[in-house]
């Protein structure tokens, strides 16, 4: 059974008296550990596609199953524990809570879904050390550099064990050396069986995937296997 | 996740918002703190006034009644000069009275004036002068402390003694007894034969031990001809009050001929009535005072809410980020809903603090005891957590639904 499959999905906004198809009926079907990129120019759609893929959004119309639950039928509530449950976010600006350490943003998803106070600082402290910040659990987030920030976030993404990783344009906001450095995490935590999708508007990143769908227009422009 | 992480999780967040700004927390704070501070004074004067009264009033005794031209009810002006143009009550008809009255353990006729008493040298001037009989003893609830009351006898014969309150003894009399002392009081002089036991003061205000009481003859051919008399009547059962107050009536109508048309030209007056009174006043005292100072806790509320909604507005990202990682609705709204109690209880507390400190500086110079209750301060806490809900519910709510995808997009 796919990992995630969209049928028939549409989503339209209502700007004004105007109505915008930010996607036209998208069926899509990603297995479990697969590593996929999504490109397309700015209003192409990928936005749209990547707030429905992390149940941030529900379609206008079609079906949307993740692991197994009909997403695009849950109301806020629901998709809250989604979220929480199986869905890691990793933006472009980090988007950490500037008052709390590095240990305590990463606990964030932990305190979410209940888990108690042992077992969270354990598991958060293992999600640090896997993207080797050990040393700097106690920091905030203006003490640590960029790319320390984004690998924060990447531990807070990974802490729950999510199905997938969405990563928005990760590398947006760090230089190209700091970039690499991120792209390789993303690459070990593909090896490691996780399914990661990047949303990206460079072909150079695009290519660390496996699978680049190309969005325009609302539609899959084109969907293809990177060989390497 | 449980109720129980969601609340220390939520004072965590709270703490945390109220620290990164500190001016404006202390600041918004301060609108509660001057809301619960005149609200939980003004409780507190109200609360030593009622206490003040209730204390007071239960030197008269529930059984006595007075019987007087004047109501104490009166409600109007007009009611008022009424009662001023009824017939005087005289000691011909309070002698009637005595006479057939069946149901009473007590009847004394009273009349009181103030005068300047004078002993040697020493003087004290508007002493009230109350002329009655061996009765007024028992009407009266008072005791004597030394010597002896006046008693029937004198009283008929308007002998030329007196009694007199703690307050005229240590006035004019140091280092001696005043019994058989004589005092002066206008042209005559009569001598003390007994000293009341001390009573207080009435409301912290009023003495109720700068009295002389003198026999009612002696007043009547030395000092006033024709008073217009009150007079006191000490039932002999709490329970039969109502058989007695109809006994005393009739009574009355017939020692006044009145005709079975007529309206009472006197009033059967008692502590009740005098409770009741007090209480609808406390009471509208007590909405004023008590709507007037709230308003100022009302400012407080919208400035808590004002300073919720930009605390909202400046963390939206951050709502959106908690809504990523798997907030509920429920979680954002509890989040600011206890950042907003958090602002209002530390107002309260620290509103508290302050109101128990003038208390007791006021309670120090003030002739009532004032002190700060229990169910004042039961109520400040509750009150301030309550306009923390009420004035935080807003923002939160507003926080609590927004569009986890808006919110992100949010610089």
């Amino acid at each position: 059974m796919s990992l995630i499959r969209l049928q028939n999905i549409s989503r339209r906004y209502q700007m004004g008296t105007e109505t915008i198809h930010a996607l036209r009926d998208v069926s899509l079907e990603i297995q479990r550990g697969e590593y996929v990129a999504i490109m397309g120019p700015s209003g192409s759609g990928k936005s749209t596609l990547m707030n429905l893929l992390g149940c941030l959004d529900t379609p206008t119309s079609g079906t949307y199953e993740l692991n197994g639950n009909n997403v695009s039928e849950m109301d806020d509530n629901e998709l809250a524990e989604i979220r929480n449950r199986e869905i890691g976010f990793v933006f472009q600006t980090f988007n950490l809570l500037p008052r709390s350490s590095a240990l305590r943003n990463v606990e964030l998803p932990l305190i979410y879904s209940g888990i108690d106070f042992d077992e969270r600082r354990q598991v958060a402290m293992d999600a640090l050390t896997s993207v080797g910040l050990a040393d700097r659990v106690t920091h905030k987030p203006n003490e640590l550099s960029g790319g320390q920030r984004q690998r924060v976030a990447i531990a807070r993404a990974l802490v729950n064990s999510p199905s997938i990783i969405l990563a928005d344009e990760p590398t947006g906001n760090l230089d190209s050396k700091t970039g690499v450095e991120i792209m390789a995490l993303f690459e070990d935590l593909s090896q490691k069986g996780n399914t990661v999708f990047v949303v990206t508007h460079e072909e150079e990143i695009a290519r660390h995937a496996r699978r680049i769908l190309r969005i325009r227009d609302g539609l899959i422009a084109s969907d293809e296997q990177v060989t390497k | 996740m449980n109720f129980l992480t969601e609340l220390k999780e939520g004072l965590a967040i709270a703490w945390d918002a109220i620290c990164a700004n500190k001016m404006r927390s202390v600041l918004t704070t301060l609108g509660i703190v001057i809301g619960i501070v005149t609200v939980t004074l003004m409780g507190t004067a109200l609360d030593a006034m009622n206490r003040a009264f209730h204390n007071s009033i239960s030197i008269m005794g529930a059984d006595t009644l007075f019987v007087q031209r004047f109501s104490w009810m009166a409600r109007s002006q007009g009611e008022w000069h009424k009662f001023q143009k009824r017939r005087e009550i005289t000691w011909q008809q309070a002698k009637e009275v005595e006479k057939q009255m069946t149901l009473a353990r007590g009847i004394a006729p009273v009349v009181s004036m103030k005068r300047s008493v004078s002993y040697q040298d020493r003087s004290s001037s508007r002493v009230s002068i109350i002329g009655s009989t061996d009765q007024f003893l028992i009407t009266s609830g008072f005791t004597v402390d030394l010597g002896r009351f006046i008693s029937a006898m004198e009283a008929e014969a308007g002998r030329p003694v007196c009694v007199i309150g703690t307050d005229v003894a240590t006035n004019l009399f140091v280092n001696e007894s005043p019994l058989g002392k004589r005092i002066r009081i206008g042209s005559r002089s009569l001598e003390v034969i007994g000293v009341l036991t001390k009573q207080g003061k009435f409301m912290g205000i009023e003495s109720l031990d700068n009295e002389v009481i003198i026999p009612v003859q002696q007043l009547l051919t030395g000092y006033w001809r024709d008073p217009d008399f009150q007079i006191q009547v000490k039932i002999s059962d709490i329970k039969t009050l109502e058989e007695s107050k109809d006994e005393l009536r009739g009574l009355m109508r017939k020692i006044r001929r009145l005709n079975p048309g007529d309206e009472d030209d006197f009033a059967i007056n008692q502590q009740e009535q005098l409770v009741e009174m007090f209480n609808r006043v406390a009471k509208i005292i007590a909405t004023v005072g008590l709507l007037v100072t709230g308003l100022s806790l009302f400012v407080g509320g919208i400035g808590i809410m004002n300073i919720m909604f930009v605390s909202v507005a400046e963390r939206t990202r951050e709502i959106g980020v908690r809504k990523a990682i798997g907030a509920k609705r429920r979680t954002i709204l509890l989040q600011f809903l206890i950042e907003a109690a958090s602002i209002c209880l530390i107002g309260g507390l620290v509103g508290l603090a302050i109101t128990a400190l003038l208390t007791w500086i006021l309670g120090s110079f003030m002739p009532i005891p004032v002190t700060l209750s229990f169910p004042v301060m039961g109520l400040a806490i509750l009150v301030s957590l309550l306009t923390g809900v009420a004035s935080g519910f807003f923002p939160a709510w507003r926080a609590a639904r927004m569009d986890p995808v808006e919110a992100l997009r949010n610089e």
